[in-house]
């Protein structure tokens, strides 16, 4: 089984299905839905079997498929996955079918036809499982590069009233950081040319190398600055609050959920183990950026009134927890980083689904437009209670365990920075409870009583005032409960969030080997044991 | 402490959780098709696990060495960190354990009745067998992990039930209070959580409380404060206490059960389970001791100056939660004497809530104590109850509070230094404010003359509420005597916290016993004096002494924290959103428009995208690798 093309499929397919969807004559749009669903559906089945077929305990890099490319330049299409590739191609394979229902009637209203939407949505899919399953270093900044642009189309011509300037934004953010890695892979390139006699692509080799602590730190900026952009870091973030606020949601989800974990995930795939030294000499300040960004952005989130500006706020802090699990350097730590990046696609994903559910109803992205909304919609409410319980990381949710995992194993190497990072869960549970407040609770309030009929006006302004617990509930025409589809699309998220809260020890055995073996790379495996 | 797998019924004891757990998970998935008989189940769960934890504790007392652990599952296993999910059977937990669904039972008995005419009753046995569950996982898991996770799920608990009316905008910010402020005791448990892990290597209690004692005496003692941070949040204690009065928005079933007999004693568990470490540390001790004597005092003045009775009753909590914690804090000869106090509270305090939201259901949700009076001729079954549960809280001779207490102030007096006469003179004066307020709510509610809103007609409750509270006021007059005398705690708990010793008395009990009813006597004549010679006005009277109106304000605790925290806060937050919309954002799009055009153009640039992507890429990579080529050939 091992030497069956896992990989080579799990792109193959989803970049097939999107040529057929784009080819589909005009006015199929169901059938264009239909091949999405059952493209992304076939990809979660091929990422469950291809984990069942990979050893966590085996070699480092399983399911391995390779074809020459570019023989002149020593580099190959070549595949392969570590248990930390493994587990995001298992979230990718979860969060597109989700994302394909969830966006079942949103594209229908777009300026372009929906099948367009579902064809970059798939031809997204296999760019991000190609970035994943790459182990050339080349392969991996083609894909990196290529999966700009589905997304640029998605936010360009989906999104919301300013997604022309967020798209572009978006795209030159990442064209920059693009740019400035390959200017580091070329680097990398020279390098093994002078020690190896032939240059070559393939991570194995270049791991092997013995690069000069100067070199390393030009050529781990590059990667890194790359990487922070994408993750994104403060101060690289802005353009995320902006494409997460224009993108269409399934564009978001996909975005925040995965798209941004390639920067963490590079962190760990190529900062670490191809810079050992310049990892080790700038890991401080990196810590640095990470902590102030969990603080940082957290503060920022609870000042923004717009919904999905507000999430996107909370995934820039939480991806300075992630950093900050990567770059403490003990396998608790980077175990729990790697998990966080799982999780937090998870929650972050359901969170941006069901804010993105409320705003279909209500039309306003303002936190400002809602309230008392769990009156009319408790399905909704309890949704989105689970998702913001999940994001400030209650025990019980699987966010718990990575937060917990991330900032235990960062304590014993980085007491200070630990500290101050747990002080950042206070602030979570401030973000998330006054956003869920303002929506949830209360009078009903905004778009609520939009409908309510010509005295609406008055009703608006007594449920502000002193007496408003008297107001009698307004009926409403917009804000009905989830369907079915919808709750189709949210439960299995949040079977997940409690599942994975519960029990998350397969993902943990799955992560850990690949973790330590990125570590004794740095060689500043002081926590964990070796398998 | 030797501890054995456990057998037989204790290792079935995970269903003490999985019972009300599954309850919940009924009732909030099974949606409307629950409504007939959701609170029924949501009862019989709590009920089952009651029987359940009488009958694991009958066959702890035939266990050797009293303790039994329950292994489950692999938790969380990464590096060197091993966390198993695993439950500690022994006679602390089984105390709380009985405690929470004892209390418990019963209160979701009478919610049968006070909910009954409540939409969303369904949704209201829910939480409160989630709230069930996660105290139970709190006091019986065997790690401090364990116990976090279930701290946080009481906190979750707590959230959901404080705003369960949650269109009311009160209801809703002080759930969201109760949550945050929690939160920050969360912080300083986590990060005695870390320490352990870091210097011991393991968070199981058996494995932290057995080495200890191997530790630097600064880390012991830092151990010790954070983990009191925890449980001032959680309890309510000096300085975070201040969401526990706002948490009476909630129906008040939830205030009796949450916030009086169960949630608010984790505190008291969390250090009476942290023994080893807390013996010691002197200096956490000391502190853990000042806490309590200050939250004491500061409970029970602001208990005299409400008009709302359930305020009044969460600032008697906050109070008497403080005299466990002093007890605790005294180390060894305190624990038991904490404890016995904790459970006494459990049964009046719990009482005394149900008798309140009697006391509501007849008044038409009304909690102010200025439109009530008189109600004694009406409500007798509530008077009778309420009434029991008064004189057990304010220690009168030979009911449950007068055994308890007095336990506690001998403790604080046997330390036989110049602490221990200021920590029982603190305790004996709290007693006469407690006296003071209590009879002041009396006064107020069941005497005098009925100052009822017009229309009102007051009738007793039914029997499905009144019964709950006959059972709490025999607990509250019995269980005093019962738990010091007749079967003592001390004995039962003797495996956890060793041999109890007789101490030598510095002031004999019986001296000890007179002077705190004497001054118990003064509080209740005092409020005689204020309250029940004169007509009580209507009106709260405006021109009041500074104390009373420092004392009306709880001494200004929200006032602090709003200044200290929150507007500073609102204040930073702002100030970063405009900084990062101008600052960061505003620089990066300037050296974007310095280096490639302006942001405007931008917009409408793509076509030329391409074009300068790929002199960039040249650019960019010529440089790099002429660098690396000068650098390797140099």
């Amino acid at each position: 089984m091992s030497d069956f093309p896992w990989l080579l499929l799990m792109i193959a397919l989803p970049a097939v299905g999107a040529a057929v969807v784009a080819a589909l004559p005009r006015g199929r749009s169901l059938l264009a839905k239909q091949v999405a669903l059952g493209v992304s559906l076939a990809v979660l089945l091929l990422a469950v079997l291809a984990t069942l077929a990979f050893d966590p305990d085996g070699d480092r890099f399983q399911l391995t498929t390779s074809v020459s490319w570019i023989p002149d330049f020593g580099a190959d299409f070549a595949l392969g996955v570590d248990g930390i590739a493994l587990v995001m191609l298992l979230l990718i394979g979860v969060l597109v079918p989700l994302v394909v229902g969830a966006s079942w009637h949103e594209a229908d209203t777009g300026p372009r036809p929906p099948r367009v939407f579902f064809a970059w949505l798939l031809l997204l899919e296999a760019m991000m499982v190609g970035v994943f399953a790459a182990v050339d270093v080349l392969l991996f900044y083609v894909f990196f590069e290529a999966m700009l642009v589905p997304m640029y189309f998605l936010i360009g011509s989906f999104g919301g009233p300013r997604r022309q300037y967020a798209a572009v934004k978006f795209f030159l953010y990442s064209l920059v950081g693009g740019l400035i890695m390959l200017a580091a892979v070329i680097g990398l390139y020279v390098v093994s040319t002078s020690q190896l006699g032939e240059g070559t692509f393939a991570f194995d080799a270049l791991r092997q190398l013995d690069i000069d602590p100067d070199v390393q730190k030009l050529l781990f900026l590059g990667f890194f600055v790359a990487f922070a952009i994408k993750a994104p870091l403060v101060p690289f973030h802005t353009w995320l609050p902006d494409s997460g606020a224009e993108a269409p949601i399934g564009g978001a989800v996909l975005l925040v959920g995965v798209l941004d974990k390639v920067g963490t995930f590079g962190f760990l795939r190529y900062c670490l183990p191809l810079f050992p030294d310049a990892s080790r000499f700038f890991a401080p300040f990196v810590l640095v950026l990470a902590v102030a960004g969990i603080l940082y952005a957290a503060l920022l989130a609870m000042g923004q009134s717009d919904m999905k500006r507000l999430v996107s706020y909370t995934s820039i802090s939480h991806f300075g927890f992630i950093a900050l699990g990567i770059f403490a350097f003990t396998t608790e730590a980077g175990t729990g980083a790697v998990l966080y990046m799982v999780n937090h696609g998870i929650a972050t994903g359901l969170l941006f689904l069901v804010v993105g559910m409320l705003i279909a109803r209500g039309g306003s992205r303002e936190i400002g437009d809602y309230g008392g909304v769990a009156r009319h919609a408790p399905k909704l409410a309890g949704a989105f209670l689970v998702a913001g319980l999940a994001s400030l990381a209650l025990p019980g949710t699987n966010s718990f365990v990575s937060e917990f995992l991330v900032l235990i194993g960062s304590f014993p190497e980085r007491p200070v920075f630990t500290v101050v990072a747990t002080a950042g869960i206070i602030l979570a549970a401030l973000y998330i409870l006054l956003m869920y407040q303002r929506t949830m609770h209360g009078p009903p309030r905004g778009v609520l009583l939009a409908d309510a009929g010509p005295e609406a006006p008055q009703e608006a302004q007594q449920a502000h005032g002193a007496t408003a617990t008297l107001t009698a509930p307004t009926r409403t025409l917009r804000v009905t409960d989830l369907s079915r589809r919808e709750l189709a699309v949210v439960a299995p998220l949040v079977a997940l969030i409690i599942g994975l809260g519960v029990y998350p020890q397969p993902l943990l055995d799955l992560i850990e080997p690949a973790v330590s073996a990125t570590l004794s790379d740095v060689g500043t495996d002081t926590g964990g044991t070796d398998r | 402490m030797g501890t054995v797998p456990a057998e037989g019924l204790l290792a079935a004891s995970w269903l003490l959780i999985a019972l009300p757990l599954a309850g919940a998970a009924v009732l909030l998935l099974g949606g409307r098709r629950t409504d007939r008989w959701g609170h029924l189940l949501g009862t019989a769960t709590v009920v089952a696990a009651f029987v359940l934890a009488v009958a694991c504790t009958v066959q702890l007392a035939g266990t050797d060495g009293r303790s039994a652990d329950v292994e489950l599952f692999t938790f969380i296993s990464a590096g060197d960190l091993d966390v198993t999910a695993g439950l500690l059977y022994d006679p602390l937990s089984a105390v709380f354990a009985l405690l929470i669904t004892g209390v418990g039972s019963l209160i979701h008995v009478y919610s049968i009745g006070y909910m009954a005419h409540d939409p969303a009753r369904r949704r209201f046995f829910a939480y409160l067998n989630l709230f069930v569950a996660a105290m139970l996982l709190l006091v019986l898991g065997n790690s401090y992990v364990a116990l976090y996770v279930g701290w946080e799920g009481v906190g979750l608990a707590s959230y959901l039930l404080i705003a369960f009316w949650y269109t009311r905008p009160a209801a809703a910010t002080a759930a969201k209070k109760a949550f945050i402020m929690n939160r920050v005791g969360d912080v300083g448990l986590a990060i005695a959580i870390f320490i352990m892990f870091a210097q011991l290597g393991t968070t199981s209690y058996a494995g932290v409380h057995g080495t200890v004692g191997t530790l630097a005496g600064g880390t012991i003692t830092a151990i010790g404060l954070l983990l009191l941070l925890g449980a001032c949040g959680k309890s309510g204690q000096f300085p975070l206490q201040a969401w526990l009065p706002d948490a009476m928005e909630g129906p008040t079933p939830v205030s009796a059960l949450i916030h009086a007999a169960t949630m608010v004693t984790a505190g008291v568990y969390l250090i009476a389970r942290s023994a080893p470490i807390y013996d010691l540390t002197p200096t956490a001790r000391a502190v853990v001791l000042a806490v309590g004597a200050l939250t004491l005092l500061v409970g029970a003045i602001a208990g005299c100056a409400y008009d709302d009775i359930k305020k009044v009753l969460a600032y008697s909590t906050v109070s008497q939660i403080g005299y466990m914690f002093l007890a605790v804090g005294l180390g060894p000869a305190g624990y038991v004497a904490g404890l016995a106090h904790l459970l006494a509270h459990g049964f009046f305090k719990a009482g005394l809530f149900l008798g309140a939201g009697s006391v509501m259901h007849a008044m038409d949700d009304s909690v102010d104590m200025r439109r009530f009076g008189g109600l004694w001729r009406k409500l007798p079954v509530t008077f009778a109850t309420f009434g029991l549960g008064y004189l057990a809280l304010i220690g009168f001779p030979f009911l449950s509070g007068y055994f308890t207490k007095d336990a506690i102030i001998e403790a604080a007096l046997d330390r036989d230094d110049v602490w221990g006469w200021v920590l029982g003179g603190v305790a004996v004066l709290g007693a006469g404010l407690t006296a003071f307020y209590m009879t002041r709510l009396m006064l107020m509610t069941f005497f005098g003359r009925a100052r009822w809103e017009d229309g009102l007609h007051p009738h007793e409750s039914p029997t499905v509420m009144t019964a709950p509270m006959v059972v709490l006021a025999v607990g509250s007059v019995f269980s005093g005597a019962l738990l010091v005398s007749v079967v003592p705690l001390s004995g039962w708990l003797e495996p956890v916290f060793g041999e109890p010793e007789e101490a030598a008395h510095v002031v004999a009990p019986a001296l000890v016993g007179l002077v705190v009813t004497v001054v118990m006597l003064l509080g209740v004549l005092a409020a005689w004096l204020f309250v029940g010679r004169r007509e009580v006005p209507v009106t709260a009277p405006v021109r009041v002494s500074p104390v009373t109106r420092a004392a009306r304000n709880a001494l200004y605790a929200d006032a602090v924290n709003e200044s200290l925290f929150m507007r500073p806060g609102q204040w930073l937050t702002r100030a970063l959103v405009w900084f990062d919309n101008r600052g960061v954002d505003g620089a990066v799009n300037g050296l974007a428009a310095g280096l490639g055009g302006s942001s405007s153009r931008l917009g409408r640039a793509q076509t030329g995208f391409v074009r300068t992507y790929a002199l960039g890429m040249l650019g960019g990579a010529v440089m790099v690798a002429g660098a690396l080529l000068a650098v390797t050939a140099g």
